[in-house]
């Protein structure tokens, strides 16, 4: 009688499919400059941006269950260490991106600790506290520019790089590459065996921390991770903007509602959820434009819908009629006969 | 023959998937104690939760004093004349002992039940009237939950295991006001894994097993051993 | 040194106003675990209804109270009815979620429909009288009404919810929602009625808040948070501790003024986050039974 051997599988099918698409969409998008004019990289360089905010807040909220509505404070945090390391320090910009990281991971510890304490709505509420106080103190920073804020002085801008255009096209692949990387963490986190147990903390925490599981250890790894994650994208966009304030970095509506609206659109939970939701959030915005606050009003309208109708969102409809995933985070068990290599 | 004050017939009961009624029938008469007796997990409490209009059959219906009763609401259901005692008590524990009791008369039914003739029944409670219900032992919380379904003068009341975690003497007390309880023409189901009290009480037994009625009949016609087979499945 | 009792006296006052944005929010937490994040903007609708109430009938706010609050609770009864009640389960991301959208909604809606214009109500020679406690010790009579009647709708919250049917009725459907509807009760009018219980609270928070200060459209989230805050500093379930940490928080938020301007609100989340790190359970919590 032969002995099976089992083993774990991620991919399926539609995964496969999924991944050969996304691999030539990468292309395709790494050569935009070769075909896109300066709008078009603008507009899809902030597009990657908020499918990395909305896929670090899908991780907090949607694997981690925990729910904060207070992610511009890493945001702006990121925003103003690298204004401050550029304008005071005279580091280079893009060297501050990736220190303002690790800076902002280091900050959100204490900061867990405190909002930890609270469940649920509450601990939501709490980290909105938390970015409160962060745009309250940056507008105390007077040489950042107090509560006006800052520019980004014209020598720096220009010392990036040879040209406009060759900046542009650094910032747009440095967008593209920061993304990417960000996607790549979290689908590494989630293939991992943290990512499974997060997944079960997903499902039910009594049962996962009766398994064994440290609960909250895990969720503060979570935490962190976002809060490093958050910081760098921040820094980015405002590198793009060249200029930094305490209510535009620290600003509710675009960091934490927009975001908020596309991972529940796309399909929270879900690691596509959030590129779909991105993509349906600028198609949205560029029909909707001139509606000013109304078109914010119709986000909000159709994220109760989505909420209250459809849960798992747009992706979460399709992948449980078809089956599909566009990425390999299933888990499957698999037999190998015995006699295979 | 007249109509049965409760007649449910042909069941199925649902839990999401897994199904815990299987073509379930009973009858009540007015003023009749019926026991329905059955393991763990027989699907006894899933009967009196249908009953009281907790859960809806998939499948069959439920009639109550002459009117369709199986997907009326649990509130509703209580308005009609149906009061559950539901398994562990299960009193309000932000409540009193008294506002638990004034609790079970929201529905507004009239009848010979009030305040003080729940007293009278079980004086233990007026004496821990403006006790947190919480305060209160084993078998008085027992007597409180009682209490509270009478409050609303029901004509069918639902006891569901009022012996589980209780000393026998105390289960023996309780059961001896029973009759005090069904006096004025009240029918009474009660589910029991003390099938010596369930036999003594009623008059007509249903036993369960795995979800299906095993065997029924009026309880002096049923033997020991007809009972041990039904209960077991052997 | 009567420069500084002034202040903590305005301090204690304005706290009234915090306990009762944190009262209602507290209510409906405590009825039904659910937090609403529309709070503040709904604080701020309830300003621009008296605003609109008092502009067409030529009305004082404090008289606009009587169509205001009648308003506010039928709203309430029909977003919890309609809207909330769809939300309630284990889940805690549909409440919070649909709250949030329902707070930019609001927002948003009050901005197409008001403009981000400040507006204030005005309500006459009582906004600026004044009464001397004794020297040197000013007593505004506006915010001493404004403390009194925080007061008197504590107290009346309290009797409602321990000396009345509806309040047991609260108490006994937030205890065990199932066993609530074998005593009669529909669940889901008893959670509307909560809602509109807390709205009518909001209501009467709203205009006094537009009596006293300037208002526009965003300024929601920010009495959201002040609500917030009274009812973590004071603690969890008790509604006299909500009001001790409204006062607790407008007292903060006074001397922080005092020391310098901007850190008027700097100073009340510093001792909201002091608390949370060495009392989490809040200075007067309700030992739980």
């Amino acid at each position: 009688m032969s002995e099976a051997a089992y083993q774990v599988e991620h991919a399926t099918r539609s995964s496969r499919i999924g991944v050969v698409i996304i691999a030539v969409a990468l292309v395709v998008l790494a050569a935009a400059p070769l075909w896109g004019d300066r709008q078009m990289l603008r507009l899809l360089a902030e597009l990657f941006t908020f499918v990395a905010l909305a896929s670090l807040w899908n991780l907090l909220a949607g694997y981690a269950g925990l729910v904060s509505v207070g992610q511009q404070a890493y945001v702006g945090l990121g925003a103003y260490l690298l204004f401050g390391m550029v304008i005071v320090g005279g580091v280079h910009p893009i060297a501050a991106i990736f220190i303002a990281g690790p800076i902002a991971a280091i900050i959100s510890i204490p900061v867990a600790a405190l909002t930890f304490r609270l469940r649920g709505a509450y601990f939501a509420i709490g980290t909105w506290v938390v970015a409160e106080v962060f745009r309250l103190l940056a507008s105390q920073i007077s040489v950042l520019g107090g509560g006006s804020g800052i520019s980004l002085p014209a020598s720096i801008i220009v010392a990036m790089a040879p040209s406009r255009q060759a900046r542009e096209f650094e910032l747009y692949w440095l967008a593209l590459g920061l993304t990417v990387l960000v996607l790549t963490a979290i689908i590494t986190l989630l293939r991992s065996r943290h990512g499974l147990a997060l997944t079960a903390i997903r499902d039910n925490e009594l049962a996962a921390q009766s398994n064994g599981i440290d609960v909250t250890r895990l969720k503060l790894l979570v935490y962190v991770l976002t809060a490093f994650g958050t910081a760098m994208i921040g820094a980015l966009i405002f590198l793009m903007k060249l200029r930094v304030s305490p209510d535009t970095a620290f600003s509710v509506n675009d960091w934490t509602a927009f975001v908020i609206f596309i991972t529940v659109i796309g399909g929270i939970g879900r690691i596509e959820g959030p590129i779909i939701g991105t993509i349906i959030f600028f198609f949205m915005r560029q029909t909707l434009a001139d509606l000013g606050s109304l078109y914010l009003l119709i986000m909000g309208a159709v994220a109760i819908v989505v909420m209250l109708w459809a849960p798992k969102g747009l992706w979460g409809l399709i992948a449980e009629r078809f089956g599909w995933q566009a990425l390999p985070l299933q888990r499957h068990l698999v037999s190998i006969p015995k006699d295979n290599p | 023959m007249p109509e049965p004050l409760l007649g449910v017939n042909g069941i199925d009961v649902y839990y999401g998937d897994f199904q815990a009624l299987f073509g379930v029938s009973l009858r009540v008469e007015a003023g009749q104690v019926v026991a329905v007796i059955g393991a763990n997990g027989a699907g006894k409490s899933t009967l009196l939760r249908s009953i009281a209009g907790l859960m809806h059959p998939r499948r069959g219906d439920i009639a109550f004093d002459g009117a369709p009763s199986g997907h009326a609401a649990a509130f509703d259901v209580v308005k009609r004349g149906i009061a559950l005692v539901p398994e562990g008590r299960r009193l309000f524990p932000s409540l009193t002992v008294e506002e638990n009791l004034k609790i079970g008369a929201q529905s507004g039914r009239t009848g010979p039940w009030s305040l003080e003739r729940i007293y009278k029944l079980f004086p233990v409670l007026a004496e821990r009237k403006h006790l947190p219900a919480t305060a209160l032992s084993g078998g008085q919380q027992q007597m409180a939950a009682i209490g509270r379904a009478l409050m609303s003068n029901p004509k069918l009341l639902l006891c569901d295991e009022i012996s589980l975690g209780l000393a026998p003497i105390i289960v023996r007390d309780i059961y001896a006001q029973l009759p005090a309880i069904v006096g004025d023409g009240m029918s009474l189901i009660i589910v029991e894994q003390d099938i010596a009290q369930a036999l003594k009480a009623a008059a007509q037994v249903y036993c369960l097993q795995e979800g299906r009625i095993a065997l029924q009949g009026p309880a002096q016609t049923l033997t020991r051993e007809a009972i041990s087979a039904a209960y077991f499945g052997v | 040194m009567t420069e500084w009792l002034n202040i903590i006296l305005q301090g204690v006052l304005v706290g009234g106003l915090y306990a009762m944005f944190a009262a209602g929010l507290s209510l409906i937490f405590g009825v039904m675990r659910l937090v609403n994040i529309a709070h503040g903007d709904l604080i701020v609708l309830a300003a621009y209804i008296a605003l609109t109430v008092t502009d067409t009938l030529g009305i004082g706010p404090l008289t606009s109270l009587i169509l205001v609050v009648p308003a506010m609770a039928i709203i309430g009864y029909a977003l919890q009815r309609l809207l909330l009640n769809r939300t309630l389960g284990d889940d805690i991301l549909p409440p919070l979620l649909v709250t949030f959208g329902l707070s930019i909604i609001i927002q948003n809606g009050l901005l197409e429909v008001f403009t981000a214009d400040s507006r204030k109500l005005q309500a006459g020679a009582v906004e600026i009288m004044t009464y001397q406690v004794s020297s040197g010790i000013w007593v505004g009579l506006l915010p001493f009404i404004q403390f009194i009647v925080a007061i008197v709708v504590i107290a009346a919250l309290q009797i409602l919810f321990y000396r009345t049917a509806l309040g047991r009725a609260f108490r006994a459907t937030s205890d065990d929602q199932a066993v609530a509807q074998l005593m009669g009760l529909d669940t889901r009018h008893v959670f509307a009625m909560a809602m509109a219980l807390s709205l009518a609270v909001i209501a009467v928070a709203g205009v006094f808040l537009a009596v006293r200060a300037n208002f526009d459209p965003a300024i929601g989230p920010a009495r959201l948070i002040f609500g917030f805050e009274a009812v973590i500093i004071g603690g969890l379930g008790s509604m006299w501790g909500t009001l001790a940490g409204g006062i607790i928080l407008g007292v903060s938020q006074a001397i922080g003024a005092q020391i310098n301007p901007g850190w008027q609100l700097l100073a009340g989340h510093i001792v909201f986050l002091a608390i949370l790190a060495f009392r989490p359970q809040g200075l007067f919590p309700k030992v739980s039974g």
